[in-house]
């Protein structure tokens, strides 16, 4: 694949001394494009995002990982962040006593060379653009990490770091779960902000609904630890209308039978 | 070649060579002497305290009664182990040079003015403190007050100066809020104190920068026991701050503080110490405050050093309306015990206090919460309210608490809150997967767990606590 990608190889990892989850993955997304990944509960794509990440409850057993044509499975989290990666988590956490303001600037710093911080005007200016750039209140900041964040509050500031931070490629592992739909305009028009021929994006969703806001260039489809289908983003509605057992079909495996994903009536 | 000195020698023939050291302050002294006492504790060496001093004959009587207390009393048969702690393995007394202690920089010697100098404290004495006072072993070397305050008439003395220029008041407030009775290091205290601060603001002063005193143990099995002696008087306010250091030595030290503080009407007193005591020295300090109609106390108490610290700054509101709030830090890291607390007691109408604790433990260090809180029979509509939380930095590391609450009046209102968190591993992915290496999230992590008591910090000391704690973080990380 070619240099300015986020590439992920024959990628087999599991639970550290446990189960294995990802069974050979496969994927890529050049930089300057947004794909979609979707697919059934269970079927990896958390576990492939945090693997990326490099979460240590997760170990790689082969294939690889690599940042524009560089491997980055060696590298510690915070190395593959400085990297250019930037995972926005289903499931933030709350970090008490540490506000978002104090915590983005050592984020910030921690990709400069000592001597070379980030000066406080420069610093606020950006930080207060990321915010209008979400309709936040600039209030947000001085708040601590996450601390009484209601769900929808938690994945708005996954996507203001985003902005703050602006990384090469970013993962958005179900940025949409627990919203209403002013949230995920919110959240969308904050993605959408980041677009751009530098960055490139796998958006991890269960649902197309994410994707009326947030168009992918591409959709992949997760099933059993594997990519099983690949296609442009009408496959988002295909699989929005008929679930997601015809392509496990397709794929040579047995159907989950998911009723939340069962064909619509009249579909 | 201490050993080798006669210890019967004519105190003032007692002058040692020096023995040089290096340390982790990087102090590099000798220890040179106008006298010290042989070691262990002995009449014979209160009697030699007391006449270095020139006394008044109350003073010895009381020193002397309260020895026999001690004895009679024994060491405390919980908390912390202090079975290594050999009192006759201790000198009780060193006086570091001939001459009393002095306002002028010039006038302390070369070395010992060297050793604060490193601590930053003549540059912090002008910038922002309103007086400064410097312990170095057994006796304060320099004392000063900036003249704007003597003119309004507030004293700032070492204790020993102050019982000698200040008898009757001196003697008027003495051991009446720590007398020797009340625990057994108090009555060690009691019988061989030596130096200390002595501060007197009169009525309505309020003193806007902070009154500064540092304690410094230098010697080898040293043992150094301030005598503190704050008076309030009615309206005032103002904020004494202390703070401790030691070089590290093989064989451990010993510090056994008292400080009394009393608190008049409507009068608001803040008193801050952050040891930072090498994890050689034991920390065994009682210190109290008794607050009347309306007034207000409040401690900082930060636990950084030490091998075994014992400190539970007590309050006793005694009249109507008055307030104690204690905030309270500690740090313990291998071979470290913090066993930190707070005592209030309510014994007043309409009386509110309020502690907070927050406790780290690291390696094999444990840090304990001991706390009281007292309601009195009539202290009606008392509230308080207490917070201790605790952080586990690995799996070794150990925290326990031991909250005792007794209620004896149905009106009152009192609150406990406990927590324990274990370093999460999933807010350290989180905080590295933002680009910050783990052991700066770890540090991160730290420093908000400690940030609502940081926040009240003096400057130098959040500074200080974050060195600490990056220090502490770094190559922590498997």
């Amino acid at each position: 694949m070619s240099q300015h990608s986020l590439e992920i190889r024959d990628l087999h990892a599991r639970i550290v001394d446990g189960e294995t989850i990802l069974k050979g993955v496969d994927l890529a997304v050049p930089r300057g494009e947004v794909h979609a990944l979707m697919g059934p509960n269970g079927s990896g794509k958390s576990t492939l995002a945090k693997v990326m990440a490099g979460d240590p409850q997760y170990e790689v057993t082969s294939g690889d990982i690599l940042i524009d044509g560089e491997s980055v499975l060696a590298l510690e989290p915070d190395e593959r962040a400085r990297a250019g990666l930037y995972l926005a988590f289903q499931y933030p956490v709350e970090v008490p006593g540490v506000s978002i303001a104090n915590f983005l600037r050592l984020a910030l710093n921690a990709r400069r060379e000592e001597g070379d911080e980030i000066g406080v005007m420069e610093f606020y200016a950006k930080l207060q653009r990321a915010v209008k750039a979400l309709d936040w209140d600039e209030s947000i900041i001085e708040r601590n990490l996450h601390e009484g964040f209601s769900g929808g509050e938690k994945k708005r500031s996954e996507i203001l770091q985003l902005l703050v931070l602006e990384p090469r490629y970013a993962i958005l592992d179900e940025t949409d779960s627990g919203l209403d739909v002013d949230a995920l305009k919110v959240v969308a028009q904050g993605v959408n902000a980041a677009r751009g021929p530098e960055f490139g994006a796998l958006v991890i969703t269960h649902y197309q609904r994410l994707l009326n806001f947030i168009v992918p260039d591409r959709v992949h489809v997760m099933s059993a630890g594997r990519i099983v289908k690949e296609g442009p983003k009408e496959l988002a509605m295909e699989l929005d209308t008929r679930g997601y057992d015809w392509v496990r079909v397709e794929a040579g495996l047995n159907p989950v039978g998911d009723p939340e994903h069962a064909p619509r009536a009249g579909a | 070649m201490a050993d080798s000195m006669p210890q019967d020698a004519h105190p003032d023939a007692a002058k040692l060579e020096g023995m040089a050291h290096t340390d982790q302050y990087g102090f590099h002294l000798s220890e040179n002497y106008a006298f010290r006492s042989e070691k262990g504790l002995s009449r014979r060496v209160v009697e030699q305290i007391s006449y270095h001093k020139n006394e008044p004959a109350w003073m010895l009587q009381f020193r002397l009664r309260a020895l026999e207390i001690a004895e009679k009393k024994g060491r405390p048969k919980w908390g912390p182990d202090l079975s290594h702690l050999n009192f006759d393995e201790i000198y009780f007394y060193i006086r570091p040079q001939d001459k009393k202690g002095t306002n002028s920089w010039d006038d302390v010697p070369e070395e010992v003015r060297e050793t604060y100098r490193r601590l930053g404290i003549p540059e912090a004495e002008q910038k922002m403190l309103a007086g400064v006072g410097a312990q170095y072993e057994s006796e304060m070397v320099y004392h000063n007050l900036k003249e704007v305050w003597e003119r309004k008439g507030v004293i700032f003395l070492d204790s020993d100066t102050g019982l000698q220029q200040h008898p009757e008041l001196f003697k008027e407030h003495f051991a009446t809020v720590i007398p020797p009775e009340d625990n057994y290091f108090a009555a060690v205290n009691s019988a061989v104190w030596s130096g200390g601060s002595f501060v007197y603001v009169p009525a309505g002063v309020e003193i806007d920068v902070p009154l500064q005193a540092y304690f410094l143990i230098n010697a080898q099995s040293m043992g150094q026991f301030e005598r503190t002696l704050i008076i309030a008087e009615p309206g005032s306010k103002f904020h004494y701050i202390e703070g401790c250091t030691a070089p590290t030595y093989n064989s451990d030290s010993f510090h056994s503080g008292v400080i009394e503080i009393i608190v008049k009407e409507r009068a608001n007193v803040r008193y801050s110490t952050i040891q930072n005591w090498s994890h050689n020295v034991y920390n065994l300090v009682t210190q109290r405050a008794i607050v009347h109609r309306r007034a207000s106390m409040g401690w900082l108490d930060g636990n950084l050093g030490s091998k075994v610290t014992m400190k539970y700054p007590s309050t006793y509101l005694v009249g109507e309306g008055a307030h104690g709030e204690v905030l309270s830090i500690a740090f313990a890291t291998d071979g470290q015990h913090q066993d930190a607390g707070a005592k209030v007691i309510h014994a007043a109408p309409n009386t509110t206090s309020s502690v907070v604790s927050k406790s780290i433990s690291k390696g094999t260090g444990r840090s304990s919460y001991r706390g009281l809180v007292q309601i009195h029979d009539g202290a009606t509509n008392a509230r308080s309210n207490v917070e201790c939380d605790a952080l586990l930095l690995d799996d070794k590391a150990k925290t326990d608490t031991y909250p005792y609450i007794e209620i004896n009046e149905k009106t009152a209102h009192v609150g406990h809150e406990a927590t324990v968190s274990k370093l999460n591993d999933e807010q350290i992915f989180y905080l590295q997967s933002r680009g910050l290496p783990a052991d700066a999230a770890m540090a991160l992590i730290v420093r908000g767990f400690l940030d609502p008591v940081a926040k009240e910090l003096p400057l130098e000391y959040a500074v200080e606590l974050n060195r600490l704690i990056e220090l502490e973080m770094e190559g922590s990380v498997g």
